[in-house]
């Protein structure tokens, strides 16, 4: 008589387990993006969790090839994914996402053409991935080292700078900003030698690579730097934020595009909550409150941008048509050049020694 | 029960059995099969989860051999690896003896702690403490300016010297524990035989301690030396632009552009050469222990 007991215990909580997991699954949306970019943000999580119902469960990668393994190897686990649009094609060519309902979507109306209209993220009428929002690899300055701003991307390469610049530890964003250096189209290197000759003229200057925003903050905050390539959201979350003596240099030989989207894994289980997290992420009212308290890129709708105060710099400077002129935006790399890219970038590594 | 005792011992691997399985099942599941896979990987064209079509190649290897730059990456890093196994011998093999031979009771209790304390903190935040050490305007340039009556300056960070500073601090107590533990099994009484047959403390540590102490400071050398040569956190976050050593251009592989193939390639070549060092000099290390 006493044996039954403990197997029914057992029974009661295995089948209580379930249903929990089961009760919690139903209404959580999985985001997949990068740390520290918007989407995990304590204040916008819980207004969403608020107007919804949905719980979000944040995941994160530290690099785009990190986001399609998570992708590849986790089918079913993420509702929302975060892609840069280069990466989209591959994506999709590999099953990883669906393509996405946008009339379930309200705020994308007010997605900007040229954006919504990208060959990268729209093709054979299907949208593949929503904008979000997009921003530039420029150049950032330490204010403290510097009279008035400079406007050209010689001032890398200055002597007066030696031993106090910065690039970023990243084949791509190294070779493409050589590719700006030369004056090349940097999605079209018809001249990779140039590329090569004017990096290997750098790395004498170079302080260190770096990896992170952390790291490029930390070496302003003890005024180690003097100038280096930079992220357009990061030099103004620096700004805003950190309260840093950090400046945004859009060089007149032009800066790299990017433009990030939203997409929805195939396999979501909760396609509806990825297309309410997708609507709040690009609304207005997000996107101010963003900026205001972190600072964040430029997004892709024009409502959100408009809400912003005249002389915010997302508006006034990246909104400028002058800039837009001047600016080149990232498109897909096949696997051989980027691992070409990689062979010359660890090339200039090594010699440095 | 005499006879099964009997039966016990005549076979003693089958009763050594239940106590050698948890460890060899786990050698096997957390060791062996990741380590073949890798194997497997490091001959193929590409990795079969991208869901492209893939195939058997040596190119991964040949790659290794028909770019300068990765030889030499691995030369760069083996001279770390004795460079830092040299200065984890010359700090640690002296803390080791007075742990050991002079220190007693409590205070050796308190010295032993501080020595394993860089063991229970994370690597990364011993990496990033090291940097507000070393860096211009760090804690070490100010405390030195403030002390000396004259102006220097000291910017360690991000250079050669800042990795190896970075590396030892990271592996200095295993040389500190294997040679404590081969010293404190010297018995007293040698070395005072020793002394008493007139031998000088030069000759002691010559003829005595150091040969009787060998075979903790191999044990240590090796513990140290084979993952110095595949570091690559330290290179990266101290090293600065002089950061890129063999380990690092490995990860690249793994984590910038999922190159896995090429990646096991390295890694392999890697362990290869460590295996075959560690061969040809196990009969001079065996000489000396």
């Amino acid at each position: 008589m006493r044996m039954p007991k403990p197997t029914a215990f057992l029974t009661s909580i295995a089948v209580f387990a379930s249903a929990l997991t089961l009760a919690a699954k139903a209404d959580e949306v999985h985001v997949l993006n990068w740390k520290g970019y918007g989407a995990d943000e304590p204040w916008a999580v819980a207004a969403f969790e608020k107007a919804t119902g949905n719980k979000v469960v944040n995941d994160f990668f530290n690099s785009e090839q990190e986001m399609l393994t998570k992708l590849r190897t986790n089918p079913g686990l993420y509702d929302v994914v975060m892609i840069n649009a280069a990466f989209n094609d591959q994506a999709m060519a590999e099953k990883l996402i669906q393509p996405i309902d946008v009339s379930k979507i309200p705020n994308y109306a007010d997605i900007s053409p040229d954006k919504a209209g990208s060959p990268m993220l729209a093709r054979d009428g299907k949208v593949n991935g929503v904008p979000w929002v997009w921003g530039l690899t420029a150049l950032a300055i330490n204010e403290k080292s510097f009279e008035t701003p400079p406007t050209s991307i010689a001032e890398m390469w200055n002597e007066a700078h030696k031993g106090r610049v910065v690039i970023r530890d990243d084949a791509v964003e190294a070779v493409q900003f050589g590719a700006i250096a030369t004056g090349q189209n940097i999605n079209d290197i018809k001249d990779m030698e140039a590329v090569k000759a004017k990096l290997t003229s750098l790395m004498p200057q170079i302080k260190t690579f770096w990896s992170s925003e952390n790291d490029w903050n930390q070496m302003v905050a003890s005024n180690q730097i003097d100038i280096g390539t930079y992220w357009s959201g990061s030099a103004d979350r620096a700004k805003t934020h950190f309260k840093l003596p950090v400046s945004l240099v859009i060089p007149q030989e032009g800066a790299v595009a990017w433009l990030d989207a939203f997409s929805i894994p195939v396999g979501s289980k909760n396609v509806a909550g990825a297309e309410a997290f997708i609507n709040y992420m690009i609304d207005p009212g997000f996107y101010v409150e963003w900026v205001t308290k972190v600072g964040a890129p430029v997004s892709a709708n024009t409502k959100a941008v408009e809400a912003l105060p005249e002389d915010a710099f997302n508006r006034k400077v990246m909104g400028d048509p002058d800039v837009a002129k001047r600016i080149q935006f990232q498109a897909p790399i096949t696997d051989a050049q980027r691992e070409a890219y990689l062979a010359l970038w660890q090339e200039l590594k090594v010699n440095v020694k | 029960m005499a006879g099964q005792v009997a039966v016990g011992s005549r076979s003693g691997l089958r009763s050594a059995l239940p106590l050698l399985l948890p460890a060899y099942l786990w050698l096997t599941v957390a060791i062996f099969l990741p380590l073949s896979a890798m194997v497997f990987f490091s001959f193929m064209t590409d990795l079969p989860l991208s869901g492209k079509a893939w195939s058997f190649t040596l190119d991964n290897y040949m790659t290794f051999f028909s770019q300068g730059l990765y030889p030499t990456l691995l030369l760069a890093s083996l001279r770390l690896g004795l460079e830092v196994t040299l200065w984890c011998v010359v700090i640690g093999y002296p803390a080791a003896y007075v742990l050991a031979k002079v220190l007693k009771g409590r205070s050796r209790e308190a010295i032993f702690l501080l020595v394993i304390l860089p063991f229970w903190s994370n690597g990364l935040v011993r990496i990033f403490s090291w940097a507000m050490v070393l860096r211009e305007g760090g804690i070490l340039d100010t405390a030195l300016n403030a002390a000396l009556p004259f102006e220097i300056n000291i910017d360690l960070m991000y250079s050669y010297p800042a990795v190896i500073i970075g590396l030892v601090h990271s592996y200095v107590p295993y040389m500190v524990l294997t040679c404590y533990l081969t010293l404190q099994a010297i018995d007293d009484s040698l070395i005072e035989a020793g002394r008493s047959l007139g031998a000088s403390r030069l000759q002691m540590l010559k003829r005595v301690i150091v040969p009787l102490a060998m075979p903790g400071l191999v044990a240590g050398a090796a513990l140290i030396f084979v993952p110095v040569v595949g570091s690559f956190m330290e290179p990266r976050i101290l090293g600065g632009r002089t950061g890129t050593f063999y380990g690092t251009i490995i990860e690249d592989q793994f984590v910038a552009v999922f190159n896995w193939p090429l990646g096991a390639a390295l890694s392999f070549i890697l362990l290869a050469v460590v295996l075959v060092m560690l061969a040809l000099a196990s009969p001079v290390l065996k000489r000396a222990a």
